[in-house]
């Protein structure tokens, strides 16, 4: 053991593996809607009437299979939040930066995404927010720059 | 519960921050030749089933079958893995014997976290349409989280700090764990920060180990120890994945499985008739929420908690005694040494952080972004 702690022999490996995920039919809808027109829309449950946002097509709280989109004015309220200090090799942003998650007016859950346009000191939990747009769209979720204070 | 579980003995490695000259197989092979040793068994003979606990990912492999079987001798055995936290396991380890179809299992958990990097491991296990691409891990869960907490209660980084100069320091008598210091609140606070209010020493430190453990029956695990912990009481939930699909300060699923452990324990108020806690604490202020989910204290007192000195190793309630996850326990066999703890605390062979007359103990596993299951389990020594 000792001979080996002296100098352990390490080979190297890397995982680099391609994919292509299918989104699926309702947040295809979605996408193409944020990159079209700027528009965000929630996924309303035919049974219990709850918009899940973002949209996914089985409702989180019944469990009945979504496929209706609805309209949201994009604005909302940030719950909570941090300002991130550290790098990592998959961040989006350079640090420092905030993230928070955040409910638009007329959705019952929340997404997750930055928080920009304002000091780190003037964020706080409760704040009304609204979305700043990439000005070139991909039809990913990062078409949303950040959230600001609205 | 159907029959009883009994653990007869448990295996821990020292942790370290890279056990860079042994291969996974070592780490497998050294804690299950103690726990094989400890409960006087043969490994060929007498293991009838095994459940291993890791996560390709952390291993760099997509198949823990390929070094698993030399290493806790499988071949042509019930053998399967769980690929999460080791509580989880240890759970499934029950669930074998009480089916009847095994006598004797032995569980084990491993991981190098040293090898790659943690936080690229964290982002894929995010929600890969909507968040993923953020670059969202634990850390940031984590510290929203907090934040959440110190929003709705009011609680301050200080006493988050109080949580890892407790751990940190209990650790200084155990002698498997990874980091123990001599803190001060300052220091913690002062340390690097990395996502508010989350600072360096508020996070547990990447960590190489692994654990392993004996599940019998209760004819076997009788003949086999004079000090067997049983099993009592088990509670397993999950919630939803996104963090804004929840209110991240209601830990929901903590409760419900808190709850459901102490019903079949026959447990009516924990604060009172638990003698210690081994609960799983990635980040400094998951304690404090924790606790409150175990209902150790009110909703909104884990600070107070904390404050009162209670959970102090010399306590009414010590909450990690062994130092905690804070103090260096790789993940996956985070939870199974948590159950580990608890037992040899059970067993009375803890070491310089027994805590005496211990008869009952809660340990508690959990994973996922902000904490998004939770498995807890009562254990016991001596019988009804």
């Amino acid at each position: 053991m000792e001979a080996v702690k002296k100098e352990p022999v390490l080979f190297e490996g890397y995982v680099i593996m391609p994919y292509k995920y299918s989104v699926g039919s309702l947040a295809s809808k979605f996408f193409i809607k944020l990159r079209d027109s700027k528009v965000l829309s929630g996924a309303k449950c035919p049974k219990c009437q709850m918009v899940n946002f973002p949209p996914r097509s089985v409702c989180p709280k019944c469990f009945s299979k979504v496929e209706e989109l609805v309209e949201l004015s994009g604005k909302g309220k940030l719950e909570t939040f941090t300002v991130v200090h550290y790098e990592s090799a998959v961040q989006a942003l350079k640090p420092p930066y905030a993230i928070g998650v955040i409910k638009l007016d007329g959705a019952d859950t929340a997404i997750t995404h930055f928080i920009g346009g304002v000091d780190f000191k003037d964020i706080k939990p409760g704040m009304k927010l609204e979305p700043v747009f990439k000005a070139k769209r991909d039809a990913n979720i990062l078409d949303i720059e950040y959230f600001q204070p609205a | 519960m159907a029959g009883r579980v009994g653990i007869v003995a448990a295996s821990m490695t020292k942790f370290e921050a890279a056990k860079p000259y042994q291969h996974l197989m070592d780490l497998v092979v050294e804690v299950t030749d103690k726990v094989v040793e400890a409960a006087g068994i043969n490994l060929k003979d007498d293991v009838e089933a095994v459940i291993s606990c890791s996560q390709d990912h952390w291993d760099g492999r997509t198949i823990s079958s390929m070094p698993i079987p030399d290493a806790v001798c499988s071949h042509l055995k019930d053998e399967s893995k769980v690929a999460g936290d080791g509580a989880y396991a240890v759970l499934y380890g029950a669930m074998h014997i009480l089916s009847g179809d095994n006598k004797l299992v032995l569980v084990v958990s491993h991981c190098e976290e040293s090898i790659t990097d943690g936080t690229m491991i964290e982002n894929w296990s995010i929600d890969h349409i909507f968040h993923r691409m953020l670059g969202l891990d634990y850390t940031m869960g984590a510290a929203m989280q907090a934040k959440r907490y110190m929003d709705k209660y009011k609680l301050t980084p200080e006493q988050f700090a109080k949580v890892v100069v407790k751990n940190k320091g209990n650790a200084r008598k155990n002698q498997y764990a990874q980091e123990a210091m001599d803190l001060t609140i300052e220091q913690v606070l002062k340390s690097k920060m990395l996502a508010d209010p989350i600072t360096e020493l508020q996070k547990k430190p990447v960590s190489d180990g692994a654990c392993a453990m004996i599940l019998a029956n209760e004819e076997v695990a009788k003949k086999l120890t004079p000090h067997p912990v049983w099993i009592t009481g088990v509670g397993n939930y999950y919630e939803a994945h996104n963090p804004g699909d929840r209110d991240l300060v209601e830990c929901a699923a903590l409760i419900k499985a808190a709850q459901k452990a102490y019903k079949m324990a026959g447990i009516g108020n924990p604060a009172k008739d638990i003698d210690l806690v081994e609960l799983s604490e990635y980040y400094a202020p998951q304690e404090l929420l924790w606790t409150e989910g175990l209902g150790l204290c009110g909703r909104g007192e884990g600070g107070k908690l904390i404050d009162s000195g209670k959970t102090q190793l010399k306590g009414e309630l010590p909450v990690n005694p062994s130092g905690g996850l804070l103090s260096g326990i790789p993940v996956t066999v985070a939870g199974m040494t948590r159950v580990a703890e608890a037992v040899w605390q059970l067993q009375g062979i803890a070491g310089e952080h027994q805590v005496q007359g211990a008869r009952r103990a809660i340990a508690h596993g959990c994973g996922g972004l902000c904490g998004q299951m939770h498995c807890v389990l009562v254990l016991e020594k001596g019988g009804k």
